[in-house]
């Protein structure tokens, strides 16, 4: 995956596909430590602990199209690349954590990217779910609440094009400014999406 | 700590409701962007933000987007399903940005099939 952002798609479509109703993504950059933190949560049905043990292994997976699953075993190759780690923490009933850290300066950590188009992307895509999002930089945060959304915005439908469209752009703008308070220097820059 | 202003969620709230009112009716097309580790890695997520920005222009009220897991056909993904009432789903493969453009605006709008980019035709 050229983009965390893109990797945090992919382990909340898990979410989904699971059975989740409501997702929390909270991201936090920290300078003074130089770490980066993905933590994303869900209240689906959660897993046995057997399974989640093996999270790097790819072919363990609940699947049935295919035998093996790479989305987790991606993300956790992503960390441990960049002096971190990923961690699932889970049981049936309980929902499922997924965390990664990455060391925030490391060569080989991929940017964020754009986390707006993935967060349209899942609004769109998912109108029953409903979405959690922090970020915080040092300390600075943005947060976004799909629940909260919902309620000021009654009657308008989330999922609708132009609504996305509007929502992003603003979303876009918040994360633009929020990334962009500190000092600027290497790693610091504006992620853009870069492929194409 | 930064969030929406209520400002920017009435701004949002005007200028949508209008459109908005009107996408109540039942859905005649369904287009599924599937988005597995396979489908998210080959670049689904740029052909579902070609696919919002093509539906807000077209600002159409019959037609819905989904998105979904994998269909078990990685090698060529991203893959993308058309389905339009009483009609044969199709399912689109190995597609980009440009693609999911032309096949909403031929197949989508105008009902013309793109067999160059269809998997599962007859």
């Amino acid at each position: 995956m050229r983009e965390l952002s893109l990797h945090i798609l992919d382990i909340v479509e898990n979410g989904i596909t699971a059975g989740a109703g409501c997702i929390t993504i909270a991201i936090e950059e920290s300078e003074p430590t130089d770490r980066l933190t993905i933590r994303v949560c869900d209240d689906g049905p959660g897993m046995p602990a057997q399974k989640a043990l093996n999270l790097e292994d790819p072919f363990v997976t609940t699947r049935t199209t295919r035998r093996v699953g790479l989305g987790l075993s991606l993300l956790a190759a992503a960390a441990r690349r960049c002096e971190g780690q990923a961690a699932v923490a889970t049981a049936p009933g309980r929902g499922t954590e997924v965390t990664a850290t990455f060391r925030h300066s490391h060569i080989d950590r991929a940017p964020l990217g754009d986390m707006a188009a993935t967060l349209e992307v899942l609004i769109v895509g998912n109108p029953q779910v409903d979405f959690v999002y922090s970020h915080r930089v040092d300390d600075r945060e943005f947060t976004l609440d799909t629940r909260e959304l919902k309620r000021e915005l009654a009657g308008v439908d989330l999922g609708d094009p132009m609504v996305a469209r509007e929502l992003m752009e603003s979303v876009r703008r918040s994360l633009r400014d929020l990334t962009s308070g500190g000092t600027p220097g290497p790693g610091r820059q504006p992620d853009v999406e870069a492929h194409d | 700590m930064s969030k929406l202003t209520i400002e920017d969620l009435k701004r949002i709230k005007e200028q949508t409701t209008k459109s908005t009112a009107l996408r109540q009716g039942d859905a005649r097309v369904k287009i599924t962007v599937h988005m597995g580790t396979c489908g998210i890695a080959a670049g689904a997520r740029a052909v579902m933000t070609a696919l919002m920005e093509e539906m807000a222009e077209a600002d159409r009220q019959d037609i819905r987007v989904v998105t979904s897991g994998c269909m078990g056909m990685c090698s060529s993904e991203p893959n993308v399903t058309v389905e339009i009432l009483d009609e044969e789903p199709i399912v689109y493969q190995l597609m980009d940005a440009n693609r999911m453009r032309q096949v909403f605006r031929r197949h989508v709008l105008k009902g013309e099939v793109q067999s160059g980019f269809a998997q599962g035709r007859l």
